[in-house]
């Protein structure tokens, strides 16, 4: 699926919740699912500290498609790691930095990306934006 | 405090819902909630005061030195300081200190020389000094802490030696709560010869201050954890060493006399006041000092206990609940963990509930290193407070704790 198409398909899953409890209850239940990083990667060059919370992102470039690997020490964040990682992850660079990211503003997460918020995720997604670049030369 | 409910009516912001839920403010130790006659003197000065501090020779201009200079008096009485021009108005403790370490640094440091700061300083308190010490060539000394939060005075003992010049400590812990013992740390020091800054930005508003008792060189502090505006601090110093600083920033109003050969500087306190100030917001601080004033603050303070130590009892029933901070001597304020429960998502969650907290590393990293810990939760007490907060709080804790299992 293209990445367009999996925003869309994210909104329309969010559409469906009627109050921020719910909504938060299935971020927890995504975080909760997320596959744990190799450990491997778990390493501090792929560590994004926010003073809230910590994220790691790791990045594989394989025929063509960036592969990340991402995780993160609070679950409502990694709740949106895995919403991330569903986006971004097997896509080219080339279309990875083209895209955008409103589908987060309209799931109403946006609170959670502005880069004065600390949780790391903001530059989470600048960092995918950069491997995605760094191989779209590739 | 039988009048608590009656000190929730000075403070329009405590009404207010979030995410159309009544506000519950924990908090204070951020920042406190704003009184309403600050704002209103606040929204009066700013057109019946227009006019520079100063400078400005019109009557507005006049109305703004005179209600600018009322409060530098206002800050004299209420802290009891010997002299008004030993009050320097900042835009909050961290300039304040910021002041101290470049000017005091400036003038007195030399390489070699010793800063001593504590481990439980915020940041505020650390980075000013490390940046001094970079530039200066001095050496920073750290008085640790043990596990209940309390200063280790027979190590602050051996820290202290013929080349310490300046010991920066707080008086009450922004994470832990600890009320430190100053005057016996200011002694101490003086007996070296050693100068003496207290951060007293959690102290301002949990504690009587008599600066001439206490008998520290500097002390510091911001308006808006104090029920004023922000964007205003203070600086307190001693006549002697203020006069003899370096001054801290040039521009307008800090001098004597320009010339391109030679600039003299003003007198104190304008000689570390360049520039225009944010006089509006200083003068409508001087309703906050009113307010403390016109209030008992020992009944404040013993009501804020009292929140504390139920607090405490409450949590206390949460499963894998730990408190950092447990000093028989701090204010009421209540720094945790709950297992299971990361600080972050608590927060994003409870902040739907309406309840302010902070979470997070709190400005203070050495704190979060000497236990192991990332970032922790933390509510902050004020008068306005009240039980039923604390039962609301505790039963939101408890509902969001089922949205993790
Ligand atoms: C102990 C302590 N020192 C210094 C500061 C810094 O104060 P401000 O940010 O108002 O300059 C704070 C505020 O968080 C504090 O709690």
């Amino acid at each position: 699926m293209k990445i367009q198409e999996i925003q869309e398909e994210i909104v329309e899953e969010f559409a469906a919740f009627d109050d921020w409890m719910d909504k938060y209850a299935y971020l927890i239940e995504l975080g909760g699912d997320l596959e744990p990083m190799p450990e491997s990667f778990q390493k501090d060059e792929n560590i994004i500290k926010g003073c809230q919370s910590r994220v790691w992102l790791h990045a594989e470039y394989n025929d063509g498609l960036m592969k990340y690997y991402a995780f993160s020490d609070a679950v409502i964040v990694k709740g949106i790691v895995a919403l991330l990682l569903r986006v971004f992850s097997e896509q080219p660079p080339k279309d990875i930095l083209e895209a955008k990211t409103d589908f987060i503003s309209e799931i109403g997460l946006d609170e959670h990306l502005s880069p004065t918020r600390s949780n790391g995720l903001a530059a989470m997604v600048k960092q995918i934006k950069i491997y995605a670049l760094a191989y779209s030369k590739a | 405090m039988q009048d608590v409910l009656n000190i929730r009516n000075y403070f329009p912001g405590l009404s207010q819902k979030v995410h159309g839920k009544p506000l519950v403010y924990f908090d204070n130790a951020a920042t406190t909630h704003r009184l309403q006659s600050v704002i209103d003197a606040y929204s009066d000065l700013i057109i019946s005061s227009n006019g520079n501090v100063h400078r400005s020779p019109h009557y507005l201009g006049q109305m703004a030195t005179k209600s600018f200079e009322n409060t530098r008096d206002k800050v004299q009485e209420f802290i009891h300081a010997k002299h008004r021009h030993e009050i320097i108005f900042t835009r909050g403790t961290t300039e304040a200190i910021n002041l101290v370490a470049f000017s005091y640094g400036e003038t007195f440091i030399n390489e070699g020389d010793e800063i001593i700061v504590s481990e439980m300083e915020h940041h505020s308190n650390i980075v000013p000094w490390q940046m001094m010490c970079e530039r200066k060539g001095a050496i920073l000394k750290v008085i640790p802490f043990d596990d209940e939060g309390n200063l280790l005075l027979d190590e602050y003992d051996s820290l202290l030696t013929e080349r310490t010049k300046l010991v920066a400590v707080t008086a009450i812990s922004n994470v832990l709560g600890t009320i430190n013992p100053i005057e016996k740390i200011i002694e101490k020091a003086h007996r070296k010869g050693a100068h003496v800054l207290i951060d007293g930005a959690q102290a301002i508003v949990h504690k009587k201050i008599n600066i001439q008792e206490i008998n520290c060189d500097f002390f510091a502090f911001s308006a808006h954890k104090m029920y004023g505006p922000t964007g205003v601090g203070v600086l307190y110093g001693k006549e002697d060493l203020l006069e003899q600083m370096q001054p801290y920033q040039g521009g307008g109003e800090m001098i004597s006399e320009v010339t391109f050969k030679e600039t003299t500087y003003g007198n104190l306190p304008t000689k570390f006041e360049a520039g225009t100030p944010d006089f509006t917001s200083v003068a409508s601080f001087s309703k906050a000092i009113d307010f403390i004033n016109s209030i008992d603050l020992s009944a404040c303070i013993s009501h804020e206990n009292k929140l504390l130590r139920y607090a405490e009892e409450k949590l206390k029933n949460i499963e894998g609940i730990m408190f950092y901070g447990t000093s028989a001597n701090k204010a009421s304020l209540l720094s945790f963990t709950i297992e299971g429960m990361h600080p972050f998502d608590t927060a994003t969650l409870i902040d739907k509930l309406g309840f302010a907290i902070r979470t997070g590393r709190m400005c203070a990293d050495p704190i979060m290193d000497h236990y192991g810990v990332q970032s922790m939760m933390r509510i902050s007490f004020a008068p306005y407070n009240t039980f039923e907060e604390i039962d609301q709080f505790y039963v939101a804790l408890l509902r969001i704790r089922e949205m993790f299992s």
